[in-house]
C-alpha cells in the first residue's frame, strides 16, 4: 500500500476537477468568497473518506444490483451529519452555502470514487483515496475562491488585501470577478495550466 | 406570481446551468453530439415535472416543522426537516426506476431514446437541487411546482443543445493543446453565462 501516491496523486495528476472533470457543480457555485469555499472543501472532503471508508467495510454485503441505493443513503446520512453540524457551529456560512451542502450528495466524485475505489479496496486505502480525492477538489476550489475574492471584492477571508491608497489612486474592483460565469472561465484556465504542465513532462 | 411568468423565470433567468451551474457533470460528459444531448435533455425535463411536485407534497405534509399536524394534533410540533435529503434522494431514486420501468413497458420508442440515460440522472445534481430550490421557495401549491420543474428542466434542455451545438462547430477549430476538449467548453460555457446575465436584471 503506498500512502504517499494515494494522497498525493490526486492533487495534480488524477484531479477529480480539472483531469477528470467530477464535482464541477458544487465547485463553482460556492467560490465567490474564500471562506465558503473553505468550509465546502472541508466538508467534501469528511464526506468523501467516510462514505469511502464505511463501503469499502460494507462491499462484501452489498448486493451489486441495489449498490447505487446503498451508496446514496450511506452518503445522505453523512451529509445531513455535517448539515447539522454547520448549523449548529457556522450558521452563517451554511446560509452562504443554502443547497449547496445538500448537493454534497450528488457530487459525482464522492459516487466516482465508491464506484471506482472503494467497492474494490480495502477500508484504509479507501479512506486514504478518499482524503486524497477530497483533498484535491478543495485544492481547486480555493485557488477558484481566491482570485475571486482577490480581484472580485479585494479582499481575502473577509480582510482588506489591496491597500486603500490603491482605490485612491483610481483602482477599481472587478465586479465581473463575483458573477457565477467567471468561476467556469478561471477553471477552465487553471485546467489549461495543468495539462499543459502534465503534458509537458 | 402568475404561472407563466414563473416558467418564463425559470428557464432564462434562474437557469439551472447557466445562474446555478447544476447538472454541470452530465452537461459536460454528454454534450458532444446535438443528437445525445437532446436526449439527455428531455430525460432530465421529464424526471423533474415528476419529481418536484412529487417532493413538494412529501415536503408539506410530512417535513416541514409542524407538517404533521394532519394525522393528529399531538404531532404537530414535530419538524422533521432533517430528513429532507434521505428523503428527496431516496424519493427521486425510486422514480427514476418507476419511470425507467413504466417507459420500457409501455413505449419502446422512448425508451431506445432515453432509456441509457435514465439511470444517470438519479445522481444529476440537476435533479436533486430543483428540489431542493422548491423547498426553499415555498410555492403556493402543488401546479406552482410542477411548472418550476418544467421550466427547469427546459432550461437545462436549452442549455445543453447550445454546448452540444458549439462543440460539434469546435472540432474543426484550432485550440491551444491543453485547452482543448473539456477546458475550452468550460470558458464557452462562462462566455454563454455572461450572455444569458442580461436577462437577470429582468423583473417578472
Amino acid at each position: 500500500m503506498n500512502v504517499k501516491k494515494l494522497l498525493i496523486e490526486p492533487l495534480r495528476k488524477t484531479n477529480p476537477v480539472t483531469v477528470l472533470v467530477l464535482g464541477i457543480c458544487s465547485c463553482l457555485a460556492v467560490t465567490a468568497k474564500l471562506k465558503p469555499a473553505l468550509v465546502m472543501g472541508a466538508s467534501v472532503t469528511v464526506v468523501t473518506a467516510f462514505s469511502n471508508l464505511i463501503i469499502s467495510l460494507l462491499r462484501k454485503g452489498i448486493p451489486s444490483r441495489i449498490r447505487i441505493i446503498v451508496q446514496l443513503v450511506v452518503v445522505a446520512t453523512l451529509v445531513i451529519l455535517i448539515d447539522q453540524f454547520l448549523k449548529a457551529f457556522a450558521y452563517d456560512v451554511s446560509k452562504q452555502l443554502s443547497v449547496y451542502v445538500g448537493l454534497i450528495i450528488t457530487n459525482c466524485i464522492i459516487m466516482g470514487r465508491l464506484e471506482a475505489f472503494a467497492l474494490s479496496h480495502g477500508p484504509i486505502e479507501s479512506f486514504l483515496d478518499g482524503l486524497g480525492n477530497g483533498l484535491g477538489y478543495s485544492l481547486v476550489l480555493v485557488i477558484v475562491a481566491f482570485f475571486r475574492e482577490l480581484l472580485g471584492s479585494g479582499t481575502l477571508l473577509g480582510y482588506q488585501v489591496i491597500p486603500l491608497s490603491f482605490y485612491e489612486a483610481g483602482y477599481q474592483n472587478n465586479g465581473l470577478m463575483i458573477l457565477p460565469p467567471m468561476a467556469l472561465i478561471i477553471i477552465g484556465i487553471v485546467m489549461w495550466i495543468n495539462n499543459s504542465k502534465t503534458e509537458s513532462k | 406570481m402568475s404561472l407563466f411568468n414563473l416558467f418564463l423565470k425559470s428557464v432564462f433567468v434562474d437557469n439551472m446551468i447557466f445562474a446555478y451551474f447544476l447538472g454541470m457533470c452530465s452537461y459536460l460528459a454528454v454534450s458532444k453530439t446535438v443528437k445525445t444531448s437532446a436526449g439527455l435533455g428531455l430525460a432530465v425535463t421529464f424526471v423533474l415535472v415528476v419529481t418536484v411536485p412529487v417532493n413538494y407534497l412529501i415536503n408539506k405534509y410530512l417535513l416541514s416543522p409542524g407538517a404533521l399536524a394532519w394525522i393528529s394534533p399531538q404531532w404537530a410540533t414535530l419538524d422533521l426537516s432533517f430528513l429532507t435529503y434521505i428523503l428527496f434522494i431516496a424519493i427521486i431514486a425510486a422514480i427514476v426506476q418507476i419511470l425507467e420501468m413504466v417507459i420500457e413497458t409501455f413505449t419502446s420508442s422512448l425508451y431506445s431514446a432515453l432509456g441509457i440515460f435514465l439511470p444517470l440522472i438519479a445522481v444529476n445534481c440537476a435533479i436533486l437541487g430543483c428540489s431542493l430550490f422548491m423547498q426553499e421557495r415555498n410555492f403556493s401549491n402543488v401546479g406552482e411546482a410542477a411548472v418550476f420543474g418544467l421550466g427547469s428542466g427546459l432550461g437545462w434542455l436549452l442549455a445543453i443543445v447550445a454546448i452540444a451545438a458549439i462543440r460539434e462547430k469546435l472540432r474543426y477549430s484550432k485550440i491551444p493543446k491543453g485547452l482543448q476538449g473539456v477546458g475550452i467548453s468550460f470558458i464557452i460555457t462562462g462566455l454563454m453565462g455572461i450572455a444569458f446575465m442580461a436577462f437577470m436584471g429582468i423583473k417578472l
